[in-house]
């Protein structure tokens, strides 16, 4: 069971990491990064539960933590699309040229 | 009075976060509350951070358990040399910013919110530079981004909003890397205590993929080349305080934590290849910052990209590190003079900035001569960054060249003295500016007497830092510290 919840851990930060790349709209990269942070929630639950019987408690406490940042980080970049979107227009990253000072 | 550097470092914790809170719940736009709470909680948090230098420097290094727990149940809180000159970097550069963002700000929509959140910015960053725990690394590291994110949105137009996104999104991105980084390791050894895993360290591959995450993670926030093109737009667009702040100390808080993972807990994991790695890595942020510095058109763009070269510098650290072991205190004070002279540089763009009405490299050049004192601090700061004699910088690239040399690595010691020469090169660019056939003056608002000071005075602290050296690396000296 425990691999299971390792593995699936895994996948979601790779499905996560795929999203925020390649999803444009500003909403979608902010989900994808919320679907990576549970794929590490998953990991530290699947290493909670290793030990047998007694689940360790302590990555329940950091799973709680990280939740407790996660809502806050979403909540402040939800906020900000709002406001890219009101002074731009667009609910997307913009157009970037990579290193072109000029 | 606290007795104990940990005693005054955690007042230097709790004396900006306080402040911080004041002023985001009290104070109204336009009130001048924001300000006042602002500069007299800095001046007390410069107070208490002494306290913890003077500490450190008298008794060594310190650890403890907050609240009377100690490890493994509790949560370690150390300070040693090394957190201890981060901590001071920090203080000088935040005073001389909070002066200038007085003059700066006055009048303006954003001041509220600044004070707010550069208190909380501040907290952040000492309370990052005092932990000893992963894991409460990984919480200081989300708060330092998001006040520095929230920061460079400050100013509300396009270009601010879409950088602040960009910076965002690889800021979380770097976290959850680390956080990955964190479990991994805390799967493998049971402990989340940096020096417990410094010690039970052991070379397998679980260790060497957390160590992979956690740098990946941090190199994004450090804005290593080539993962550093969100920091140009995001440093550029931002007021002139922040930039000075993010460019001279945010970006140091994430190269703090590789430097200490890498110096306390992964020592043991390094794999042939890897020092080369970070070490090319560095030399191709120097050379495509410095070429992209050169051909920037704003004057806060030539800045930024400068920030992109010379952060190249401080991954010179595992080459070095690896023919050296002591090269990381060179690295260290490199850093050091690098903040103060990055932030005296954007201090002095925002001031031609604010006198031009714009800072397009090319019409600069009579407003330039008619602020001598703003080009007299750039031009000091400059020389900082390229390393000229009587100069932190210039004892900077000393450390650097010397450790290169002790071991016997000559191509290291070359880069640093030819990214020393492009430095020159777009330092004089900008300045040259000033000496140009003459443009006649078309706009030209006057700078308050507050930025103007602190620029120079921050630009004065540059040329101290270059008698600092000694002193600086005996600070150093004082590393680790066990309960």
């Amino acid at each position: 069971m425990t691999s299971l919840y390792l593995v699936g851990g895994a996948i979601l930060f790779a499905l996560g990491l795929h999203a925020l790349v390649a999803r444009r709209h500003l909403l979608l990269k902010v989900l994808a990064l919320n679907v990576m942070g549970s794929g590490v929630f998953m990991v530290l639950l699947a290493l909670a539960a290793r030990g047998g019987v007694q689940p360790d408690p302590v990555p329940h406490a950091l799973v709680l933590t990280g939740i407790v940042v996660a809502v806050s980080a979403t909540a402040f970049a939800l906020a900000l699309i709002l406001r890219v979107k009101a002074v731009t227009g667009r609910p997307y990253l913009p157009d970037h040229n990579g290193d072109d000072p000029a | 009075m606290p007795d104990t550097g940990l005693d005054w470092a955690a007042w230097a914790v709790a004396v900006p976060l306080v402040g911080a809170l004041l002023a985001g719940l009290l104070s109204r736009p336009g009130s001048r509350l924001g300000p006042g709470l602002g500069v007299v909680f800095g001046l007390f948090t410069a107070l208490t951070v002494a306290g913890a230098v003077v500490a450190v420097w008298r008794d060594g290094p310190v650890r403890a358990g907050l609240g009377g727990w100690d490890v493994p149940l509790g949560i370690a809180l150390s300070l040693d040399g090394l957190s201890a000159l981060m901590l001071a970097m920090t203080a000088v550069v935040g005073l001389a910013v909070s002066v200038y963002a007085l003059g700066y700000l006055r009048g303006s929509q954003m001041r509220g919110k600044f004070w707010a959140l550069w208190l909380w910015l501040w907290a952040a960053m000492n309370a990052l530079y005092l932990s000893g725990d992963v894991f409460n690394l990984y919480v200081t590291l989300e708060l330092v981004g998001l006040a520095a994110v929230a920061l460079t949105a400050l100013s509300g137009g396009a270009a601010a909003l879409g950088a602040a996104m960009r910076y965002l999104l690889v800021s979380l991105l770097g976290s959850l890397a680390y956080l990955m980084g964190v479990a991994l390791l805390y799967g493998g050894y049971g402990v989340l205590d940096l020096a417990a895993l410094g010690v039970a360290m052991e070379p397998d591959n679980v260790s060497r993929l957390a160590a992979a995450f956690m740098t990946v993670g941090l190199l994004m926030k450090t804005a290593l080349f080539p993962l550093h093109v969100w920091l140009p737009p995001a440093h550029a667009s931002a007021p002139a305080p922040v930039s000075a702040v993010l460019s001279a100390l945010v970006v140091k808080a994430s190269f703090y934590l590789i430097l200490r993972l890498w110096l306390d807990v992964f020592p043991a994991l390094t794999v042939p290849g890897f020092e080369l790695l970070m070490g090319a890595l560095g030399a191709g942020a120097l050379l495509w910052g410095s070429v992209l510095a050169l051909r920037a058109a704003r004057l806060k763009q030539v800045v930024a990209y400068s920030t992109v070269a010379q952060l190249g510098y401080l991954f010179l650290m595992f080459p070095l590190m690896a023919v050296t072991p002591g090269a990381w205190q060179a690295v260290v004070f490199f850093a050091l003079a690098h903040a103060c002279a990055k932030a005296t540089v954007f201090l002095a763009a925002g001031n031609l900035q604010r006198a031009a009405g714009h800072d397009r490299l090319a019409d600069l050049g009579a407003v330039m001569r008619a602020e001598p004192m703003s080009v007299f601090a750039f031009g000091i700061a400059g020389a900082s960054l390229v390393g000229l004699p009587l100069t932190g910088g210039f004892i900077a690239k000393w450390l650097l060249v010397e450790a290169a040399i002790e071991g016997g690595a000559w191509g290291w010691a070359w880069l640093v003295l030819g990214g020393g020469l492009l430095a020159g090169a777009y330092v004089f660019r900008v300045l040259g500016h000033a000496f140009g056939r003459s443009v006649r003056l078309e706009r030209h608002e006057r700078v308050p007497g507050l930025m103007a000071w602190s620029t120079l005075a921050l630009a004065l602290v540059s040329v101290v830092l270059g008698f600092a050296g000694a002193a600086s690396l005996e600070l150093l000296a004082l590393h680790g510290g066990r309960p």
